[in-house]
């Protein structure tokens, strides 16, 4: 195997937020997450559920960019996204254009939100989500301006926004793990502040809190990134990803 | 009816909600509709895209209640963006779900539904008219009580219809047309063609057919009405009219000509002008 690539490590510590989540609908946003949930499925936990991004499961491994082929295992309607997604039987990677260090996330606007400076697409079912099943977060771009000491509107909600509104806002939110360009982060700490839990071969934790606007956990030292299996290579290259997608989204 | 006859019924000021989701079979002739008359100071319900962006950009606007506005396969509407950037459009962002059940609670003569979604997040800040309600049981939970969403009018576009208000969908999502219909006071279906009732369940069975004249006021035969948004099966989105439309968003100058070249005219103009732009784009692959 030549050298693995940095989307590569992405790639599977996205697919990695996936596991030991069982027969649960895996809804990644964004290329990398896409692919990893799909070698997640091809490898380490078949029996989670994926969409033809519109309104069906299906089943098997088809390739990032391409229609799906099938076969259609259940359909799955906006009305029906909602009735599970408020089951619980979801976890979702989206993409936050600002996350804090309690993980409020921020996919709505940029600035004072009576006029932002830049608005984005609106809050979508980040509230929702975040309340009622495990939400993970992928930031193709590991820079100061999208990990920020304070979001400017809380769509995702985060550890301390959830505690300070009760008991219905904390029994079901679980934030699993941040993936970035640069590293692997989680919330496993006594007040739930983010936390280094790898960095990418190649990247130091001093460069990570660098691109870091507040200050992150770090216990010891920081293990690198687990790096794919020869298996889980030859399905990113081979069959899930074989235009190189993954290289837009994070370039070698 | 024709797009101009729905439009002739509604007034300004009135709450109207539009049907699809995000660039998805929206009942874009109707929105054009609205664009060619003097209505105003509209507060429009929207799983938003075009339609959203559009009726900003012509100041249709009074308020906007939504949870996201997003071309799909281009992921921000740049007039919505101006429009919220300018500060021009009051606004009720909600959570998806919100959204949902606030047109639930009104099409099913409830004042409200009960929900997680909200709570902890911004949605609460913003939107300070919502209220919690706390369970009468024994665990107590203090929920979200989403507030019901009375609409003045729907507007929806599917595939098929007959001249009665039945409407049949053959794409794989009906997104929440249905509960924009059942929150309205009067509800209008345009469709991709009019056709005889016997024909509707042949075609897909009674499973298709998803709206109930029960709850339609007015049927508008609207071939490509959709355009440029999707509508499966019947066509796909219009990528390369959408990007022209980003593209002319970009620039006043860029914006007005688009506006000269597309929806100056009449229904059928529009189509016309599309027609002759796909064919130009056509011959000179």
């Amino acid at each position: 195997m030549s050298t693995v690539s940095r989307a590569e490590h992405c790639v599977v510590a996205c697919a990695d937020v996936w596991r030991g989540d069982g027969e649960i609908v895996a809804s990644p946003t964004g290329t990398i997450p896409t692919i990893g949930a799909r070698l997640a499925r091809a490898t380490f936990e078949p029996d989670l559920l994926l969409t033809d991004g519109e309104a069906a499961f299906v089943a098997g491994t088809w390739a990032a960019g391409a229609p799906a082929p099938g076969p259609v295992e259940g359909a799955f309607p906006f009305r029906t996204v909602f009735e599970v997604l408020w089951s619980g039987k979801r976890h979702v990677m989206m993409v936050p254009s600002q996350l804090d260090r309690f993980g409020n996330a921020n996919i709505s606007a940029i600035g004072d939100f009576a006029r932002p400076t830049r608005q984005l697409l609106g809050v979508r079912g980040a509230p929702g989500n975040t309340v009622n099943h495990p939400t993970s977060y992928w930031v193709p771009r590991h820079l100061p301006r999208a990990f920020v000491p304070q979001v400017d509107m809380i769509s995702g909600v985060g550890y301390d926004s959830a505690a300070r509104a009760g008991v219905t806002a904390s029994r079901f939110h679980q934030l699993r793990r941040v993936v970035t360009d640069l590293a692997v982060l989680d919330f496993a700490t006594p007040d739930h502040r983010m936390r280094l839990v790898s960095v990418h071969p190649g990247v130091t934790v001093a460069q990570v809190q660098a691109q870091t606007g507040f200050e992150l956990a770090v216990d010891g030292d920081v293990p690198a990134t687990r790096t794919p299996t020869p298996e889980e290579l030859q399905l990113i290259r081979e069959v899930i990803d074989p235009r190189g997608l993954r290289d837009r989204e994070v370039p070698a | 009816m024709t797009e101009d006859a729905v439009v002739a019924e509604l007034r300004s000021g009135m709450t109207i909600g539009i049907g699809g989701w995000g660039s998805r079979r929206k009942p874009m002739s109707l929105v054009r509709a609205l664009l060619r008359s003097d209505l105003r100071d509209l507060t429009v319900v929207s799983y938003g895209g075009p339609d959203v962006g559009l009726l900003c950009a012509a100041g249709k606007v009074r308020k906007l209640v939504y949870g996201f506005v997003s071309l799909d396969s281009i992921p921000l509407e740049p007039h919505f963006q101006a429009a919220r950037q300018a500060g021009a459009v009051e606004v009720c962002e909600y959570d998806e779900g919100i959204l949902y059940w606030g047109l639930y609670a009104a099409s099913i003569r409830l004042p409200f539904l009960p929900t997680r979604a909200g709570l902890g997040s911004d949605v609460m800040r913003f939107n300070p008219q919502l209220r919690t309600v706390t369970s009468p049981y024994a665990d107590a939970e203090e929920l979200l009580a989403v507030p019901a969403l009375h609409l003045d009018a729907a507007l929806v576009h599917l595939n098929r219809a007959d001249t009665a208000g039945n409407a049949q969908l053959l794409g794989p999502d009906l997104y929440f047309d249905d509960l924009f219909c059942g929150a309205a006071e009067r509800a209008y279906v345009s469709c991709e063609r009019i056709v005889p009732t016997d024909e509707l369940a042949a075609t897909g069975g009674a499973r298709s057919l998803r709206i109930s004249r029960l709850a339609v006021h007015g049927v508008v035969e609207a071939p490509r009405g959709a355009h440029f948004t999707s509508c499966d099966p019947d066509y796909g989105r219009d990528e390369a009219f959408q990007r022209e439309y980003v593209d002319a968003a970009k620039d006043p100058t860029s914006w007005s000509a688009f506006v000269q070249r597309y929806l100056r005219g009449s229904e059928a103009d529009y189509q016309r002008a599309v027609a002759a732009r796909t064919a130009t784009a056509e011959a000179t692959k």
